[in-house]
């Protein structure tokens, strides 16, 4: 158990393999309630694979394996009652690529909440002007939604992945380097929800753009060749990291 | 509702029956067809000429010497057309024709065997004697008309592995001024080799398996061709004339010419797919 | 001599233009050929009405019974024990050994010549079995001889559903069954009823199978256990033992326009499927 209240996850050496390969070292991090957490580290540093082994993403894969544990509020969520599938209603994930599944963005967004057995049609409808609203696209979108989700543009599939995410109501929101394919604007109003998020939920961002961290993280860390080398506030990542490592990616001087 | 376990549980249930449905038949032919060969002779019953069920005799090297003719001379027949066909609907017909035509010919694909195999009797066969002499009812018009059954098959798929040549080879030939034949059979026909060639060993599976055509324009006399106008009887043929009477080894001697054609089919497959395993590799 | 490639091209164009010409001239002249004779026989009344005199006069209505019957009752069987055993094996398997000889297994025995489900047919059902020469031998014949192709085109649908697609469903909380259900499943609908379709087509087509399981019968059958005649027996019989070239002539018009409306319905379904979708 985490002894300070505000711990919403904690990982304690946690070690994760694919097949023989140590994809994860000894990662031990705190993740901060109702703050942004920013994870950077050049490609191949194993923030992707952490992410998604928080909400326990990296089970589709064949051999994957982990040690260690992994505490949600508390409870570890490799080896406890909580399954699977309530885990994920708990804590979402927004992948790099935007995904609309092949149905109308109505569909879309109340796709999570249907599972887990809600019917009511008036309920949906206040869930998905909600879910659209908080992801800055109720204004764009309040019109057509029967159109299919994937005639949407790239970023709109983006903040409707973040609307479906949002329509489950989780306590933690992860995102896979959300704005990778997105064009400067689209970042902006995706960044923008996060800030407005925070308030209510729990993030954590990979992110291939330092600046994007720098920009909306309070914390950052820093990852690489599969180990957790430096985290702190933003800010002092940002201006005095402790590690030369952690200089070097920021400045720029790396990879 | 379901339970995942249950769905699962079910759904795995029903997999393994279907699977050991189809296990079973190939089973059931084997067991009833082996006993026979080793009885018989693996030797005696492939290598000799000799079929005369009611005196014991079970030869069936002239059914395999005329499957195997009739299925090259299908090949000849087919195999040129069908790829010519496709390189033309695929390379210099427009797109919008191409999206019509190639429905309608695998449309054709459907079209029933005994038909092919009664225009074999009633326009093909007439013409072979009228020409060429002999019974009209032979080798030749089988090959024929196995060749034109084939040719959806060879089309189709031949069409497909064209069109999934990326379009960048071809627009950096035509840039570099190659005319579009050039830039085809220089290179497309190479990068869309395997697919072409998975398509022909496909129809010779057909060829090799077909059955009510070739009864009915063949012949059907046991007897090892020396031209192609003579008749001649199939594998396939052979199973089906004389099953619903054969009895014994009779009917062993049917079921281990079962065999040796589902040897036959293995056989082809496992060339396709090592040939569409090698394409997947070299992308 | 080097000839200059413009009339390389010219010439091998001319080729193969011809050799294609020539090809879907054929083709096309089989479908003219049969209908043109076999259209003026066909009737209403031809449909349905009982022949007489083994089919010399008459018309082919218990035929038209047995040709809806035993495709019917083969995919009836065939479908979902195909369909259930592809999602089964690309949804709840992991790709290994086994499951690479299992596609091998259904690929050769979807090449397998039809001849020999018909001599498995008539020994096991028809004898074995002691159902005889009856509409449930055919129809469980066919069923085994088209449920490879089931089972085959279903799993190329299915795994041709985008990873991504089945990953945003689980990470929304979706169990693997949902999963299927929800997204897996309506995706890969077009090919999925695209091998069923072909599995129908076969089975009306098919002779030598419906021959020595089913029998040729040309009585309306009463019961499962009844033999039945498809059109494509009669049309066999009528052909081959000469008995009448009209109505020969009819039922095959009545054949391929049968296997025509099945292919075009599924071709139509499956373009329209693709318009709703996008």
């Amino acid at each position: 158990m985490s002894l300070e209240k505000n711990i919403k996850i904690d990982t304690r050496h946690l070690n994760l393999y694919f097949f023989e390969e140590k994809i994860l070292k000894d990662i031990n991090l705190e993740i901060t309630s109702n703050q942004i957490l920013g994870i950077i580290g050049p490609a191949g540093s194993g923030k992707t694979t952490f992410l998604r082994s928080l909400n326990r993403m990296n089970e589709l894969e064949p051999g994957s394996r982990i040690e260690g544990q992994i505490l949600l509020d508390g409870i570890d969520i490799y080896n406890s009652e909580l399954d699977v599938i309530s885990l994920r209603k708990r804590v979402g994930i927004v992948f790099a690529l935007p995904v609309a599944l092949p149905m109308s963005i109505y569909e879309n967004v109340v796709y999570g909440v249907r599972l887990s057995g809600i019917k009511d049609k008036a309920r949906l409808d206040e869930i998905v002007e909600k879910s659209l609203s908080a992801a800055f696209l109720w204004d764009e979108l309040k019109d057509r939604l029967n159109l299919s989700g994937l005639r949407l543009s790239g970023g709109q599939q983006q903040r409707l992945c973040l609307a479906r995410v949002l329509a489950m109501e989780p306590d933690v929101i992860l995102l896979d380097e959300p704005c990778s394919g997105l064009d400067p604007i689209s970042t902006s109003w995706i960044e923008d929800a996060l800030i407005e998020l925070k308030k209510n939920y729990t993030i954590v961002l990979v992110t291939n753009n330092t600046m994007q961290a720098a920009r909306v993280a309070d914390k950052t860390a820093f990852f690489l060749m599969g180990e957790l080398l430096e985290v702190g506030l933003t800010k002092q990542i940002f201006t005095a990291p402790v590690k030369q490592e952690t200089n070097d990616y920021i400045t720029g001087r790396f990879g | 509702m379901f339970s995942e376990k249950g769905v699962e549980r079910l759904l795995s249930v029903i997999a393994f029956s279907a699977i050991s449905a189809l296990a079973l038949i190939a089973l059931f032919i084997f067991i009833e067809g082996i006993p026979f060969l080793l009885k018989y002779g693996i030797k005696d019953f492939l290598l000799s000429s000799d079929w005369r069920p009611e005196s014991g005799k079970f030869g069936i090297y002239p059914m395999i010497s005329a499957s195997f003719w009739v299925m090259l001379g299908a090949m000849l027949v087919g195999a040129p057309f069908g790829i010519a066909g496709a390189i033309f609907l695929a390379e210099f017909t427009p797109k919008t024709v191409m999206h019509i035509i190639k429905p309608a010919i695998e449309l054709l694909a459907a079209v029933p065997s005994v038909i092919y195999g009664f225009i074999g009797v009633v326009v093909l066969a007439p013409i072979i004697r009228e020409v060429f002499g002999g019974p009209g009812l032979s080798l030749l018009a089988g090959a024929i008309i196995l060749g034109i059954m084939i040719l959806p098959t060879v089309i189709s798929i031949s069409i497909d592995s064209i069109l999934a040549v990326p379009a960048s080879f071809r627009e950096g030939s035509l840039a570099l001024g190659a005319t579009i034949w050039q830039t085809v059979h220089m290179l497309t026909i190479k990068a869309a080799k395997s697919g072409i060639i998975a398509s022909i060993i496909l129809g010779m599976g057909r060829a090799i398996g077909e059955t009510m055509a070739v009864i009915m324009v063949t012949g059907n006399a046991v007897m090892i061709p020396n031209s192609a106008l003579d008749s001649v009887r199939t594998l396939t043929a052979n199973i089906a004339l004389e099953m619903s009477y054969a009895t014994g080894m009779h009917r062993e001697a049917l079921f281990a010419t079962g065999v040796v054609l589902f040897i036959v089919i293995i056989f082809l497959n496992a060339i396709a797919s090592v040939v569409i395993r090698k394409k997947v590799i070299t992308k | 001599m080097r000839v200059s490639p413009k009339y390389t091209q010219i010439g091998a164009v001319t080729i193969l233009g011809a050799a294609t010409a020539f090809t879907v001239a054929i083709l096309i002249f089989i479908i003219i050929f049969v209908l043109e004779k076999g259209l003026p026989v066909l009737s209403f009344n031809f449909l349905f009405t009982n022949p007489s005199d083994m089919g010399r006069s008459g018309g082919i209505l218990p035929i038209l019974i047995g040709t809806v019957l035993l495709p019917v009752l083969a995919i009836i069987v065939a479908a979902p024990l195909g369909i259930c055993t592809s999602v089964y094996l690309v949804e709840f398997t992991l790709e290994s050994r086994v499951t690479r000889l299992i596609r091998f297994g259904t690929d050769c025995l979807a090449g397998v010549p039809s001849i020999i489900f018909g001599l498995f047919g008539f020994i096991f059902f028809v004898t074995i079995l002691g159902m005889g020469w009856s509409i449930m031998s055919g129809g469980l014949s066919l069923a085994l001889m088209i449920l490879p192709t089931i089972i085959r085109t279903s799993e190329e649908a299915i795994r041709a559903v985008p990873k991504a697609y089945r990953e945003v469903s689980f990470s929304l909380g979706a169990s693997r069954w949902q999963t299927v259900r929800k997204v897996v499943l309506p995706n890969a609908l077009p090919g999925v009823v695209t091998g069923v379709v072909l599995g129908i087509g076969r089975s009306i087509e098919e002779t030598a199978v419906v021959i020595f399981t089913a029998g040729s019968s040309l009585l309306i059958p009463t019961s499962l256990f009844d033999s039945t005649r498809t059109m494509a027996v009669h049309f066999y019989i009528l052909a081959r033992e000469g008995l009448s070239m009209e109505n020969a002539y009819g039922t095959a018009a009545s054949l391929i326009i049968a296997v025509l409306i099945v292919n075009l319905t599924a071709y139509w379904m499956m373009h329209r499927f693709i318009a709703k979708r996008n």
